[in-house]
């Protein structure tokens, strides 16, 4: 499946816009990524291990909160997106 | 620095008077040159998700995003920037700005709006490799035609 990093990660994607990895799960295809580009990680997790809050993932149009989250299951063909989120204000 | 095209510059202000007293919020799309400029030369307009404090927060749906990275795409176009603006608020980044900002090395452009009226626009890039790290910097902005 293919993972597309947003601009701001790129530095740490061997600036990769997307990268394929094989996996049958969201859970997987961010291991391997993170794998691949070890520098991703302290940008996606948190130090307890878990996804930062900030980081939204969809699977094709779908945010995997509302999915199973990591245990998603994925297929050749699917795309993951990493979002981190925008907000702010004075 | 960001260089923006004239007519996405005087569209983002614009917007922050149209939504006045709310915040408006929005995308810039463009690429990021060989000297870490970001180039904006177009804009994409958001709905401001914070209908409960939208006179003083704004957040833009996650999913609008997704739509806006895949259109940009098809162009040849990457997410380089988001403006905002700060109705009768100076235009400078806020602690909640900066506590809710995660695009390192990203354009942040406010708008002051007062009274309806767009005043100051400036922009500040995320600066810092990591979470801890993060700072917002005052960029210059530069006009650039198409």
């Amino acid at each position: 499946m293919t993972v597309h990093i947003p601009t701001p990660l790129r530095p740490y994607a061997g600036k990769e816009a997307a990268i394929d990895v094989p996996a049958a799960t969201v859970g997987e295809a961010l291991s391997r990524l993170v794998e691949r580009h070890p520098d991703l990680r302290r940008h996606l997790y948190g130090e307890e291990g878990k996804l930062r809050s900030f980081v939204n993932v969809y699977l094709n149009d779908e945010d995997v909160r509302y999915l199973q989250r990591e245990a998603t299951p994925v297929k050749e063909g699917d795309a993951l997106s990493i979002v981190p989120s925008i907000a702010g204000g004075r | 620095m960001l260089r923006i095209d004239p007519a996405a510059y005087e569209e983002l202000r614009r917007h922050g008077e149209e939504a006045y007293p709310h915040e408006s919020c929005g995308v810039l799309l463009g690429r990021v040159e060989d000297d870490e400029a970001r180039v904006a030369a177009a804009l994409v307009r958001c709905a401001n998700g914070r209908t409960d404090t939208p006179e003083n927060r704004y957040h833009i749906d996650p999913k609008d995003l997704l739509r806006i990275q895949r259109q940009g795409r098809e162009r040849g176009q990457d997410i380089v920037g988001f403006y905002h603006s700060h109705p009768d608020h100076p235009a400078r980044p806020s602690g909640t700005d900066l506590a809710e900002a995660h695009w390192l090395g990203c354009s942040y452009v406010i708008t002051r709006v007062a009274r309806g009226r767009a005043e100051a626009t400036a922009s500040f890039v995320l600066a810092g490799g990591n979470e801890q790290e993060k700072r917002f910097l005052d960029e210059e902005i530069q006009m650039v035609p198409p």
